[in-house]
């Protein structure tokens, strides 16, 4: 785990807000030269603290109205079993997220579709076909507020 | 509105953010000025809101995460509300989303460690008022975490 001191966690927390502010901008915000802004953001990426970078875009602008979380139980379980179905459910397109989760299910799937009906197709045509798939519970996501987090 | 040119930026800006503008151009078939107007135009639509950094906490030391999804007593007519607000002061919740199906709120929890994400439990989360039922799901591993969008 890296140190990092108040200057290090402004400057995490202003890039997961905006990425695309130059060194030169944020040094100015917080107090800092710009080479010494720029040292600073390249050891905390060199270090891992981010895993990358995420557009942030407007779904239902882009025609993408309905967004599902399934909780999905295997019916078949297995070493083999899991890697078929990781294998199968990540080339999915309307898939966004595959998590492994250890409670009532064994994955949490984010999917998103253009409506309700668009979203069925996905839910029969893909994700009742995928290999070993048993219990499937689906909730429709109404909000969503992303926040900043213990920085 | 967007047209086919304007998705196709889009994409190729998913699949890598971090592209230069100039390759960025070139892929999606534009010139750099285009790119350019095409892009402050979606921004200033709100289509494209931001490119955020996501944050990778196990590098800064939370190494638990778990998630919490919640039923809340819909007789209180303010259940969702005060809920809510209750839980947005929590540091440690990193997402809070609603939903229509079994489930009423999910929220994101990130802890250190095991004994860490116990407090929080206890003392954060089993404390927001007109909670009913909480199920926890405790992540394993992200196998797909790009969120993109099949544009």
């Amino acid at each position: 785990m890296i140190p990092m001191d108040d200057t290090d966690r402004a400057l995490v927390a202003a890039l997961a807000e905006d990425a695309t502010q130059s060194a030169g901008a944020l040094g100015r915000r917080l107090g800092l030269s710009q080479p010494a802004a720029w040292r600073r953001i390249a050891r905390l990426r060199a270090a891992g603290v981010f895993r990358g970078l995420r557009l942030d875009l407007d779904r239902e602008a882009l025609g993408f109205g309905v967004t599902v979380f399934l909780g999905i139980k295997l019916a078949t379980k297995g070493r083999v079993g899991l890697d078929d179905f990781e294998r199968a459910v990540g080339a999915i397109p309307e898939v966004q997220t595959v998590e492994h989760v250890l409670g009532m299910y064994d994955y949490r799937l984010r999917v998103v579709a253009r409506d309700i009906s668009d979203f069925e197709r996905v839910l029969r045509r893909r994700i009742m076909t995928l290999p070993g798939v048993g219990n499937v519970d689906a909730n429709v996501l109404l909000t969503e507020e992303r926040r900043p987090g213990p920085i | 509105m967007l047209d086919d040119s304007d998705r196709r930026i889009l994409r190729h800006m998913q699949a890598e953010p971090e592209m230069p503008a100039a390759d960025l151009a070139e892929r999606a078939g534009v010139t750099s000025s285009t790119l350019a107007r095409r892009l402050d135009r979606m921004r200033s639509a709100g289509v494209l809101r931001g490119v955020r950094g996501v944050i990778n906490w196990p590098a800064l030391g939370y190494e638990v995460e778990v998630s919490l999804r919640i039923t809340l007593d819909k007789t209180q007519g303010r259940a969702f509300d005060d809920f809510i607000e209750g839980a947005r002061a929590v540091p440690e919740v990193i997402e809070i989303q609603t939903f229509l199906g079994q489930v009423d709120v999910r929220l994101s929890v990130i802890a250190r460690d095991m004994p860490h994400y116990q407090q929080v439990y206890r003392d954060r989360v089993l404390t927001l008022p007109h909670i009913t039922d909480i199920e926890a799901l405790m992540h394993v591993a992200r196998l797909k975490t790009d969120e993109t969008l099949p544009l």
